[in-house]
C-alpha cells in the first residue's frame, strides 16, 4: 500500500513538472506558428526595420522600429534610475541599518513589490505626469521619463532584495581578511565585498529588467502612447506591450493585424528570454564561488 | 622591551569569559608558538593582538596589549595603521574573488603605500618572490585567485601580508587546511620569514610547533599555563597540565 501511495506520488509530481515544461513549449509554438505566418507575408526585416507603425490604416504600414525603441528607451532609463538606487539601498540595509531597522525595511520593500502596476500607474498618472510637465515645461508629462520613473520603482525591490542577497552572502573570510591588511570598512565593501557579488548584482539587474521590458499597465497609461520614433527621453513614446494590450481588442481575428500583434509578442518573447538566460548564466556563476 | 607585551588581558563573547588574565611577553624576531587543545583560547588570544576581534558582535576586553609599547587597545590608536603593521594568515585560506596580482596589490592601495604601477609591480613580484610562488604564477597573475591550489592560496594570502611591509606576522593555524607535503612546505617559509619579522603561530599540532618555533605558549581553558622556550616546554615542562599535554595524555 504505502509503495503505491508513493510512486502515485511520485507520478503526480512528475507530470506537474512537465505540464510546466510542456506550456512554455506550447505559448513558444503558438507565438512562432502565428508570428511566422506574418513574417512571411511582410517580411521580418521590414517588420523590424520600418519607421511607421499604421496597423489600422489602408494600406497598412506594420514597422515596429519606434516600439522597439521606446520599449528599449524606457528600459534604459528605468535601469539608470533603478541600478544606483537598488544596489545602494542594499547595500545600506546590509552594511549600514541596525537589525531593528533592516527588518522594517525588507517588510517595506516586499510591500513595494507587491503593489499592482496599475495602482503604480494610476499614482503616476495623477503626481508624477504633471510633476514632469511642469519641472521640465514640456508641452506633455506623458513622456518616456515618466515611464522611465514609474519603471524604476517597480524595479527596485527585485534589485534591492536580490543584490541583499547577494551581498550578506559573501562570505565572511573575504571581510576579515580585507580589514586584516588594513582596510576600512568602506574599502572592504567597494574592493571586495562588491566585486564578490558582483554577479548576484548583475542577475538582479537583469530580472529586474526582465520585469520592465514586459510592464504593460502603468507604461501605457504614462507614456502617452505615441508610436513614433522618439528624438529624447522627453517625448511620448508606445512600448511594444502597450501595442498589444491597446489593439487586440480592435484587430480582426486571423487577420493580418492581428498576427502582426503576435509577431510583437514573439520579438519580446525573444528579448525576455535572452535577459533572463543571461541573469541564470550570472546566478550560476555567482553559486561557484 | 619586549614586542609584544600582553598584560592582564581578559576577552570576553558576551557572558563567556574567553581570555582570562593572559601576561606574555613576545620577543622581537623570534617565532612564537601556541598550542593547547581546541577551544582553549588560541585563536581568540591571536585575534586581539590585530584587533579583529573588534568585529564579533559583544566581544569586550579588559588589560592591555602593548606593540613596541603602545597600548593598542588605547582610544587614539589608527586600527588600520595598526593592522597594516600586524599581518594576519588565516586558518582557511581566503584570497579574495580577485586577480592574483590585485590579492598581493590590495594592501598597498587601501593603506595608501603605492599608486605607482611600477612600485606596484616590483612589490608584487618581490611579495610573490619571498613565498616561493613567483615563478609558478608569473604568467597568470591576471587570473582569479581562486583558481590556485590550496597550499598556492594560503601562499598568496603569505605574500599579500608581506607587501604591507609589517612588523609582526601572526598565523592562525596556517596548515589546517593543506596535506603534509604543503604543509612541511608552508613551514619551511615560515623558517625563512623568521629573520625579518615577529611571528606568532597558533597550532594544534605539536610537531609543529617543535619545527618552527623559538618560544612556546601552552593555554587551557581561556588561561595562560606555561610560556617558555620551545625546547624546555617540549623536554621539561614545569607544570603538570603542560607535560600532560605534550605528552599525549589529554588534549
Ligand atoms: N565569535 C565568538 N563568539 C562566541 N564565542 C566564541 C567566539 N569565538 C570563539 N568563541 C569561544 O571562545 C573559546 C575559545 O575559542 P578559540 O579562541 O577559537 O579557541 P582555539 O583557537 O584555541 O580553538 C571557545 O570556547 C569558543 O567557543
Ligand atoms: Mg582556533
Amino acid at each position: 500500500m504505502r509503495k503505491i501511495i508513493d510512486s502515485a506520488i511520485e507520478t503526480i509530481i512528475f507530470i506537474c513538472g512537465m505540464l510546466s515544461i510542456v506550456f512554455v513549449v506550447l505559448i513558444f509554438g503558438f507565438l512562432f506558428k502565428e508570428g511566422f505566418s506574418f513574417f512571411r507575408n511582410f517580411g521580418i526585416l521590414k517588420f523590424v526595420t520600418g519607421h511607421f507603425w499604421y496597423a489600422a490604416s489602408d494600406p497598412a504600414s506594420f514597422g515596429i522600429l519606434p516600439l522597439i525603441l521606446g520599449s528599449t528607451l524606457v528600459t534604459i532609463g528605468a535601469c539608470t534610475i533603478a541600478v544606483p538606487i537598488g544596489v545602494m539601498s542594499a547595500l545600506f540595509i546590509s552594511e549600514i541599518a541596525p537589525k531593528g531597522i533592516r527588518d522594517v525595511l525588507k517588510s517595506l520593500i516586499e510591500l513595494m513589490a507587491a503593489i499592482p502596476s496599475v495602482v503604480i500607474g494610476l499614482i503616476g498618472v495623477i503626481t508624477l505626469v504633471p510633476f514632469v510637465k511642469n519641472i521640465f515645461n514640456l508641452p506633455t508629462g506623458l513622456t518616456a521619463f515618466s515611464g522611465s520613473i514609474m519603471l524604476a520603482f517597480m524595479a527596485i525591490p527585485t534589485i534591492i532584495t536580490i543584490s541583499e542577497d547577494a551581498i550578506r552572502s559573501v562570505p565572511w573570510k573575504y571581510r576579515e581578511g580585507a580589514l586584516a591588511l588594513g582596510a576600512t570598512k568602506w574599502q572592504t565593501v567597494r574592493r571586495v565585498v562588491l566585486k564578490a557579488a558582483m554577479p548576484g548584482i548583475i542577475a538582479a539587474t537583469m530580472l529586474g529588467i526582465g520585469r520592465v521590458i514586459g510592464e504593460t499597465m502603468a507604461v501605457m497609461m504614462i507614456t502617452g502612447n505615441a508610436a513614433h520614433i522618439p528624438h529624447s527621453i522627453f517625448d511620448p513614446v508606445r512600448t511594444m506591450t502597450a501595442t498589444i494590450a491597446a489593439e487586440m481588442g480592435e484587430a480582426v481575428r486571423g487577420g493580418m493585424h492581428y498576427r502582426s500583434l503576435f509577431a510583437i509578442a514573439f520579438v519580446l518573447f525573444a528579448i525576455t528570454f535572452i535577459v533572463n538566460f543571461m541573469a541564470d548564466l550570472f546566478l550560476g556563476k555567482n553559486k561557484n564561488i | 622591551m619586549s614586542k609584544i607585551e600582553v598584560k592582564k588581558f581578559n576577552l570576553y563573547y558576551s557572558d563567556f569569559h574567553a581570555l582570562k588574565d593572559i601576561d606574555i611577553n613576545i620577543e622581537e624576531n623570534r617565532v612564537t608558538a601556541m598550542i593547547g587543545p581546541s577551544g582553549c583560547g588560541k585563536s581568540s588570544l591571536l585575534r586581539s593582538i590585530n584587533r579583529i576581534n573588534d568585529m564579533v558582535e559583544g566581544a569586550c576586553t579588559s588589560g592591555r596589549i602593548c606593540i613596541s609599547g603602545q597600548n593598542i587597545y588605547d582610544e587614539k590608536v589608527d586600527v588600520g595603521f595598526l593592522r597594516k603593521n600586524v599581518g594576519m594568515v588565516f586558518q582557511r585560506p581566503n584570497p579574495f574573488p580577485i586577480s592574483i596580482y590585485e590579492n598581493v596589490a590590495f594592501g598597498l592601495k587601501v593603506n595608501r603605500i603605492a599608486s605607482n604601477k611600477n612600485v606596484i609591480d616590483g612589490v608584487v613580484e618581490k611579495s610573490l618572490k619571498a613565498v616561493l610562488l613567483w615563478d609558478d604564477i608569473k604568467d597568470k597573475l591576471r587570473k582569479s585567485a581562486l583558481s590556485l591550489t590550496l597550499e598556492q592560496q594560503q601562499r598568496l594570502c603569505i605574500a599579500r601580508v608581506l607587501a604591507v611591509a609589517p612588523n609582526i606576522i601572526l598565523l592562525d593555524e596556517p596548515c589546517s587546511a593543506l596535506d603534509p607535503v604543503a604543509t612541511v612546505k608552508v613551514e619551511e617559509l615560515i623558517i625563512q620569514l623568521k629573520d625579518k619579522y615577529t611571528i606568532v603561530i597558533v597550532t594544534h599540532n605539536m610537531q609543529q610547533a617543535a619545527r618552527v618555533s623559538h618560544d612556546t605558549a601552552f593555554m587551557l581553558l581561556g588561561k595562560l599555563i606555561e610560556f617558555d622556550k620551545t625546547e624546555k616546554i617540549f623536554t621539561n615542562p614545569s607544570k603538570k597540565e603542560t607535560s600532560d599535554y605534550v605528552t599525549g595524555r589529554f588534549g
